[in-house]
């Protein structure tokens, strides 16, 4: 398949992870910004071809792991109304809120639909003026300009029974919040490539510059990976910190004009309580005041705030890469993801159910079955 | 969002130093009510057989936990199973409930090494559903009863208040004959079986779930939905030591070879780049966020054969039309019981794990 199998190569790969190793001298910390990203290294095993003096940790970049509890709980509040079909993306659906989660607000009788675009929950409105169709808009920069559409197709066709509870997060601050850490382990970060084909990496250089942290956007492959952590690991051996683009056939330094314009339309910047990482100023994208009529919490009240309960999951600590998932007392034990503590273990594209899917039990290495298949 | 449940920092100048109250909440306790992913064949559904009805209705036949139960008569070797079927849309490229309802059972039988002889079928029909539609179900059953030479001999119809149903449900119940010696079950898969996988793998989930959510993708992927009790007769026939058989059907391919590897207390351990997926299932599974290992299928099947058979086996499986895509992906052997690995396009291993409940599509 063009495009893919190029990049899960074997014996590129090999012939990569050899190039890392002859570059790197001593131990460094890199971390993958985007949950995609944690998927595939731990999924592929991308990490296992690495030399040893490479630490790879995990970043907060999975929206359903950082969605707060607090909207997640209000969004199970809406899901419930008789009079309301909530639609959300796949991954969402299993989440734990305080208590439940979509998926038993369905079986109890709740109209939750899973949708693959916003545009979709807009039609949905269009086929049921007799119901209030509310989306859950989850995701980062790569998202919001699909959100940002579909606001204002439904102004455009003046839909009125149809919302958004918007939890839109924005990288950078994230990465400001990682590195101004206390106990930051962080030296390198590969930044999320579908962010950036949004965005590109303006926003990235004066970051990269003011820690003196080397920023590589990169792709999703396993060779993408592998190439950014090359280009990162030279940079910082040779003392340099700047922003590289090794997902060049994807991203541009200014991104999408278009998709920002309409993020820009349609959104602001406000602040944003990020679970795990706590709240982040300037973090996150909320409707502008004159699409204020779309938005979910104004139709059907706010959210109730302070809904954690203090338990023993440490994905704060994972979302930060400050901890990784088998560093839990609770993982594969107590946390799994039929009995989930947090997020992360929920997610596909969290870390720690990448890590309990792929490595529960460390595999050893046995020969390859290619010679002998006829 | 509002800002009030938010104390904002400002990024870069105040650090965050994590206490007990930023981690996550509670968890959801044990399940208290039925969910949809009880019946995706993962997890969940692996924890309603061990804790609802196996305990319930425990007998050794059952406890098999094979496809059919194989019932003896003196000499006489019966295979029995049902199946019910509750796919949306009724109608799909390459198939619809009909189809899939006698093949299913078929499959279900063949997995047995029997030749399928006799069905049921019980209709549960929602009032409303069109009879033009239902006509067009019944005569798709008869052309697949046909074509496999099964013969549907006993049913029963029930029909449910408007919206009690979703348009039509159908179970099918299947006898079949075992005429050979063979004990082809989990249990018999030995150390050093080779696992033949006879086609290319994930076509009818993603052609349900394409036609159902109106993704549309450059080429129709078309359901892999057939009977399967021709070609495996035809290995039985040619002497081949099957040591076990499964169709892939909800839980793909991980689920079934995880089944069997727990059954049997073998570890197995397969090849990625060995596994057929064709280039629109790829697509799509990439644009989705699955993983074909897990997604269903209807038309495939895995055998457990002794690796000296392994040439002879798919010679047989690749003149048939349904094994022309036929290939070798792994091997059974003694190490971690229960523990299916997999080799990644990369050369590097990981374990292949049942999902919780059914695969969701990522948000990006």
């Amino acid at each position: 398949m063009k495009f893919v199998d190029e990049y899960r190569d074997k014996d590129a790969a090999a012939r990569m992870a050899a190039v890392i190793a002859q570059v790197t001298t001593r131990p460094w910390t890199i971390m993958e910004i985007c949950g995609g990203q944690t998927h595939a290294i731990v999924k592929y095993g991308v990490d296992q071809l690495l030399p040893d003096a490479i630490t790879l940790v995990h970043g907060p970049g999975c929206p359903v792991c950082v969605t707060p509890v607090e909207l997640i709980d209000k969004a199970l509040e809406i899901a419930a109304l008789p009079e309301v079909i909530f639609c959300s993306f796949g991954d969402m659906l299993r989440v734990p809120g305080s208590h439940r989660d979509l998926l038993t607000v369905k079986a109890n009788g709740g109209d939750v639909r899973i949708v693959y675009a916003p545009l979709d929950a807009v039609k949905l409105a269009q086929r049921h003026p007799e119901k209030q169709v509310v989306f859950f808009a989850v995701g980062f920069e790569t998202t919001a300009p699909a959100t940002a559409l579909a606001v204002l197709q439904a102004s455009r066709l003046n839909i009125t029974n149809f919302s958004m509870l918007v939890a839109h997060v924005c990288v950078p601050p994230a990465i400001v919040t990682i590195l101004s850490a206390q106990h930051n382990q962080v030296q390198g970060f590969l930044a999320a490539g579908h962010v950036c084909t949004v965005m590109g990496y303006t926003e990235y250089e004066p970051l990269a510059q003011r820690y003196r942290t080397p920023i590589i956007v990169t792709g999703f492959e396993p060779l993408d990976i592998l190439h950014g952590i090359y280009l990162c690991v030279k940079q910082l051996e040779e003392g340099r910190a700047s922003v590289e683009n090794q997902y060049a056939r994807a991203v541009r330094r200014e991104g999408s004009g278009e998709a920002q314009q309409l993020i820009t339309e349609v959104f602001e910047v406000t602040p944003r309580q990020w679970r795990g990482l706590g709240a982040i100023a300037d973090s996150g994208l909320g409707l502008r005041e004159r699409y204020a009529g779309f938005d979910a919490l104004r139709r059907f009240g706010a959210a109730a705030s302070g809904a954690t309960t203090p338990t023993e999951c440490i994905s704060g600590l994972v979302l930060q890469g400050i901890k990784k998932p088998q560093e839990c007392p609770a993982f594969g034990k107590r946390c799994t993801p039929e009995q989930p503590l947090g997020a992360p273990m929920v997610s596909s594209e969290g870390a720690c159910a990448a890590y309990y899917r792929y490595r529960r039990q460390p595999p050893h290495s046995r020969p390859t079955l290619q010679e002998t298949n006829p | 969002m509002t800002d009030d449940i938010n104390t904002v920092i400002e990024p870069g100048l105040v650090r965050p130093v994590i206490e007990p109250a930023l981690v996550c909440p509670a968890p959801i306790n044990q399940h208290s009510q039925i969910l949809l992913a009880h019946g995706g064949g993962g997890r969940l559904m692996q924890q309603l057989l061990d804790t609802v009805f196996l305990p319930a209705f425990a007998n050794p036949l059952l406890n098999a936990r094979h496809d059919s139960a194989v019932i003896e008569f003196g000499t006489t070797r019966l295979a029995f199973t049902t199946d019910s079927y509750v796919v949306q849309p009724l109608f799909f490229p390459g198939g619809d409930i009909g189809s899939l309802a006698v093949n299913g059972t078929i499959n279900d039988l063949a997995m047995c090494g029997a030749r399928p002889l006799f069905l049921s079928a019980g209709f549960i029909i929602e009032e409303g559903l069109p009879m033009e539609t239902l006509q067009r179900v019944v005569t798709s059953m008869r052309h697949a009863a046909h074509a496999a030479g099964v013969t549907i001999v006993t049913g029963d119809t029930k029909v449910v208040d408007k919206g009690k149903g979703d348009g039509l449900f159908i179970n099918t119940a299947g006898i079949g004959i075992i005429e050979h010696t063979l004990r082809i079950a989990p249990g018999t898969v030995q150390s050093g079986d080779a696992i033949l996988l006879s086609g290319d793998i994930g076509r009818h989930g993603i052609a349900i779930m394409a036609m159902r959510e109106g993704l549309n993708f450059e080429s129709t992927i078309e359901s892999d939905c057939a009977a399967l009790a021709a070609p495996v007769l035809e290995l039985i026939q040619a002497g081949i030591d099957i040591h076990c058989l499964r169709d892939l059907t909800r839980g793909g391919l991980a689920a079934a070879l995880i089944e069997i590897a727990e059954a049997a207390c073998l570890q197995i351990d397969i090849e990625e780049s060995l596994i057929p997926v064709v280039q629109e299932v790829q697509g799509a599974c990439e644009l989705l966020g699955l993983d074909p290992l897990h997604v269903a299928n209807e038309g495939r099947f895995v055998a457990f054969i002794p690796a000296g058979q392994v040439n002879q086996t798919l010679d047989i499986l690749r003149r048939h039309p349904l094994g022309q895509e036929a290939c070798l992906i792994g091997h059974a052997q003694h190490g971690t019981a229960g523990r299916v690995t997999l080799q990644t396009r990369i050369g590097v291993q990981r374990i292949v794990d049942r999902l919780s409940g059914e695969q969701l599509p990522r948000i990006c």
